[in-house]
């Protein structure tokens, strides 16, 4: 059995647990081009080596980030997310002329 | 006669010639450069040579010819697939397979088994008879058969109704077949290397040399090499190749296992798959079944074999087969598949001018194989994109125009 370690949960077995994608910035949807955005959201890095990559423990539904080989499936250490959001992001500023 | 066969085994003459070339300096210059030396890359140089007379070709290879999901697929044949796009696509291919060991001189083992797909849901009937519905217009023998069809089609299959996922019906597809991959593989480069194409293993590609928009050279681990042009087929290596050429892919990479077992005597035709416990059986000529599944649920770019997979495929290969509860298992493997978005390759143009792509194979990279060898080498012979593969392209997701393959194998993701 594989173990991954939750922030919240602990050691737990990696079947309890879903991979959620890479750790990328959200670019500004207020000015970027419908071209950047196709990129943004199809397109990944998809490296080989150390990346940062969000994972669910799908039992308690708690999302945190993880970094991991993925040439050699080693996991080098996960963290809750507020290490890097530092303060909430409010999705709701759209502005009204890019509503479609 | 004896005499004869000694004779042939001691003789001088044997083995009378090498398949491929021997191994030789790279040239300082070639018209084209495939990376790659899969079956795709083998496919586009054996087109290139024999259809369009552009022979001074080198297909680079950092390991050996057709060792990576050349070797590792299972080997299965099929165009039953969903959209307009992928069955006209994937149908052509099966229409060469048909043909290729004549095409080759070179026996490729090709064998029209025939694929059921089984459902055990209202939900996965009313998908089947779309799909049957998509493949008859489109002229592939596909069509939905019920449980005593099933039975007749395959007499091991439990169609026992207190079984976790009863089966309810079918999708049969008569042009599915199987073929021997390496075989394959074999084919097009021995094809290719006969009429003057070069094929370099051990051989990686380390930088690509890029100057205002085009490709000029590729650097490799044994020297640089001036190019007309380039195209790529790597197949699990697609996004790190594509990024030396600073062209971002819509590539995650997944491993996918598969097993076999040990051989028994001949008592399964067809190929069988099961969306619904993520598994798919068949026989192969040597007696041994093959057990393949789904990819693995999180990205990686190695090809070890997880306990955790073994258990699950064993599980629902025992729920198909109750039999193989006592088969030995020899040998458990990984290959990289390279997965799109929305389950269809990517091919031809890239944002480099001459800089072709063939990428993002996941799971269905060795059944369009011949097909893929004959377009790509139209469009690097003609610079137009042949019409079959234009929906393929990478501007498609620019563009949200993407081929929402559902009827690809594990497109359960």
């Amino acid at each position: 059995m594989k173990l991954l370690t939750c922030p919240l949960n602990g050691s737990r077995n990696i079947a309890e647990f879903t991979y959620g994608g890479e750790y990328h910035t959200t670019p500004d949807y207020n000015s970027i081009s419908a071209r950047d955005w196709a990129e943004h959201v199809f397109f990944h890095d998809n490296a080989a080596g150390v990346v940062t990559e969000w994972w669910c423990h799908t039992a308690s539904s708690f999302w945190f980030l993880a970094e991991r080989n993925t040439i050699t499936d080693e996991v080098i250490r996960t963290f809750k997310a507020d290490e890097i959001y530092t303060e909430r992001i409010d999705f709701s500023v759209v502005k009204p002329e890019n509503r479609s | 006669m004896p005499f004869g066969l000694l004779k042939y085994g001691l003789s001088s003459n044997y083995p009378a010639k090498h398949h491929f070339t021997p191994s030789k300096d790279l040239k300082r210059h070639y018209d084209v450069v495939i990376i790659g030396g899969g079956g795709h890359g083998a496919a586009i140089a054996y087109n290139l040579a024999k259809y369009h007379g552009i022979t001074n070709v080198a297909i680079l290879e950092k390991a050996y010819l057709g060792g990576g999901n050349t070797a590792r697929n299972t080997a299965v044949i099929r165009s039953n697939y969903l959209t307009e796009s992928g069955v006209k696509f994937y149908s052509e291919s099966v229409k060469l397979y048909n043909n290729l060991s004549n095409e080759f001189n070179y026996n490729v083992m090709m064998e029209n088994r025939g694929q059921l797909t089984l459902a055990h849901s209202d939900a996965a009937i009313r998908s089947f008879r779309w799909r049957a519905e998509v493949n008859q217009h489109m002229g592939v023998r596909s069509e939905l058969i019920d449980r005593q069809t099933i039975s007749e089609l395959v007499p091991n299959l439990n169609m026992s109704e207190d079984s976790r996922f009863p089966i309810l019906a079918g999708l049969w597809h008569a042009d599915g077949a199987t073929a021997r991959h390496d075989a394959v593989a074999w084919g097009y480069a021995k094809g290719a290397c006969d009429r003057g194409v070069e094929l370099h293993q051990l051989t990686e590609v380390e930088d690509i040399e890029i100057t205002s928009g085009r490709v000029t050279a590729v650097k490799t681990n044994r020297g640089r090499v001036e190019c007309g042009c380039v195209v790529q087929a790597v197949a699990g290596a697609s996004s790190i190749v594509a990024k030396k050429a600073g062209i971002p892919l819509p590539i995650h990479c997944y491993p996918l296992q598969a097993m076999v077992t040990q051989p028994y005597k001949p008592i399964l035709t067809p190929h069988v798959s099961s969306p619904q416990v993520h598994v798919y059986v068949h026989q192969t000529s040597r007696g041994e079944f093959v057990i393949g599944g789904g990819s693995d649920p999180y990205p990686l770019y190695n090809t070890r074999a997880t306990l955790d997979q073994r258990e699950s495929l064993s599980a629902a290969a025992m729920e198909l087969f109750p039999f193989l509860s006592q088969a030995r298992l020899l040998r458990q493997w990984a290959g990289t598949t390279d997965m799109t978005p929305d389950y269809s390759p990517i091919m031809g143009l890239s944002p480099v001018e001459n800089y072709y792509l063939d990428a993002g194979w996941g799971t269905w990279g060795f059944k369009a194989t011949p097909i893929c060898g004959v377009t790509m080498a139209e469009l690097v012979a003609t610079k137009k994109v042949p019409e079959i593969i234009k929906p393929f392209e990478l501007e498609r997701f620019y563009r949200f125009e993407q081929i929402n393959e559902a009827g690809a194998t594990a497109a359960s993701h």
